[in-house]
């Protein structure tokens, strides 16, 4: 009998979780489709902007703006590390932490410091005492133009003041809900957005170039962190959403086993009690 | 005819074949026929005019961005745009008196350039939406 309760107890138990797991794969279901419209729609203004940049870069003797130049020493590299604030999403954070830390594994503690959006990213690095200059934490999915800018800004003016010579994004793109990348790209400086080789556009500059740069530059900043701001988010719930899906699928695997042992005891038991009673009454007659 | 496609941080605003542009250039306004020659400019806020292949205008407020030919293609990167019927008058007069009250304050916190920035997009929505009704 006592078998018999504890295993009503975990069927009760197992249940009560497949109904938080389900909650929550509908929850991220529901964001997902937000962030995935968001991360989608801006696409084309990202791309346009990156090959607006492209084309100018291959103008010649244009004089570059500092954010084009490569610093000849590289002394600090900067790291900027997009993770989440909540867990339960499946291999998400686990992955881009993994690659984090491969990347990291390059360069002495005082080489390298780090900039992380997100409590997981923080929490880990700062528990194996890499430097942190900065973290953002609570953004959850949201994040507002004036805290982009000053995100920004901040990478920039580290940039240009010399306190680090390069700086890496390193986020997770999303592909669709079930797959995405963990990626690497060299956000300062922007050398590598120049393309050599291809013929340069003969384009009429209005009102000049160096003017345009100026313009345009902070923009391309800004835009390329939010996009890989966008990207995270969506690839964070869509992993998340994965995660609840598959651990709902195995709660109800879990509550068919465990359904299927309660019969086969009560079974049991019923049995075991109809032949005492037979075996009783037998004794009775004899 | 030659393509246009305007594009904002958002969303792809609108791809459309027309036979002439007007752009509120930074150096004044400007036009670009079939043919242009490749062309990058930045763009602040203004009126933007598209005539399809009839001559039917369509307007909009742009309020600032880039815009680039190239090969009868031409990419208008605008950090925000509405067409003339769906400007929010309310919102832009809000916007306005809130600028020019950061404007007047004497705090030193205030981002002066960021608040007449502010004062010119209002002014430009304001001011193309009052030619609209002034014409209906």
């Amino acid at each position: 009998m006592q078998a018999l309760r504890e295993i009503r107890r975990r069927i009760r138990s197992v249940q009560n979780t497949q109904q938080i797991t389900k909650a929550m794969e509908m929850v991220a279901a529901a964001r997902l489709k937000k962030a995935q419209s968001k991360v989608e729609s801006s696409r084309p203004y990202a791309n346009k902007l990156q090959n607006l940049l492209k084309n100018l870069s291959r103008v010649k003797g244009v004089a570059f703006h500092p954010l084009f130049q490569k610093k000849e020493q590289v002394k600090k590299t900067l790291l900027f590390l997009i993770t989440s604030d909540r867990g339960l999403c499946g291999p998400f954070n686990t992955n881009i932490i993994k690659e984090a830390e491969s990347f990291l594994k390059n360069y002495e503690k005082n080489k390298i410091s780090l900039i992380t959006v997100g409590k997981k990213g923080f929490n880990f690095f700062r528990k194996k005492h890499w430097e942190i200059e900065q973290k953002y934490l609570g953004l959850e999915g949201r994040v507002e133009i004036s805290q982009l800018k000053s995100m920004t800004n901040l990478l920039i003016e580290l940039f240009l003041s010399k306190k680090v010579d390069e700086v890496y994004i390193l986020y997770t793109k999303f592909i669709n809900p079930v797959t995405s990348e963990v990626t690497l790209e060299k956000f300062l400086d922007i050398e590598s957005e120049k393309e050599e080789g291809k013929e340069e556009i003969k384009y009429i500059f209005e009102p000049n170039i160096d003017k345009i740069f100026k313009v345009l530059l902070p923009k391309y900043c800004i835009n390329k962190i939010q996009m890989a701001l966008f990207e995270s988010f969506a690839s964070e719930h869509g992993s998340r959403m994965t995660a609840m899906s598959s651990a709902t699928k195995n709660a109800e695997e879990m509550i068919e086993e465990l359904t299927l042992t309660r019969n086969k005891l009560r079974q049991s038991a019923i049995t075991k009690e109809m032949l005492e009673i037979a075996s009783g009454a037998e004794a009775l007659k004899g | 005819m030659f393509k246009l496609s305007i594009v904002t941080p958002e969303k792809i605003f609108k791809e459309l074949e027309v036979n002439s542009i007007i752009a509120p250039g930074s150096e004044g306004y400007l036009g670009v026929l079939t043919n242009h020659a490749p062309l990058i400019t930045t763009l602040v806020p203004g009126k933007l005019t598209a005539k399809d292949k009839n001559n039917q205008e369509k307007n909009y407020a742009i309020s600032g961005g880039f815009l680039e030919v190239y090969k009868n293609q031409v990419t208008i990167l605008a950090d925000s745009i509405e067409s003339l019927e769906n400007i929010d008058i309310e919102r832009a007069q809000k916007a306005l008196d809130r600028a020019k009250k950061r404007l007047k304050s004497k705090d030193p916190g205030i981002d002066i350039p960021r608040a007449s920035a502010a004062v010119r997009r209002a002014l430009n929505r304001i001011k193309i939406y009052d030619s609209y009704i002034k014409r209906m």
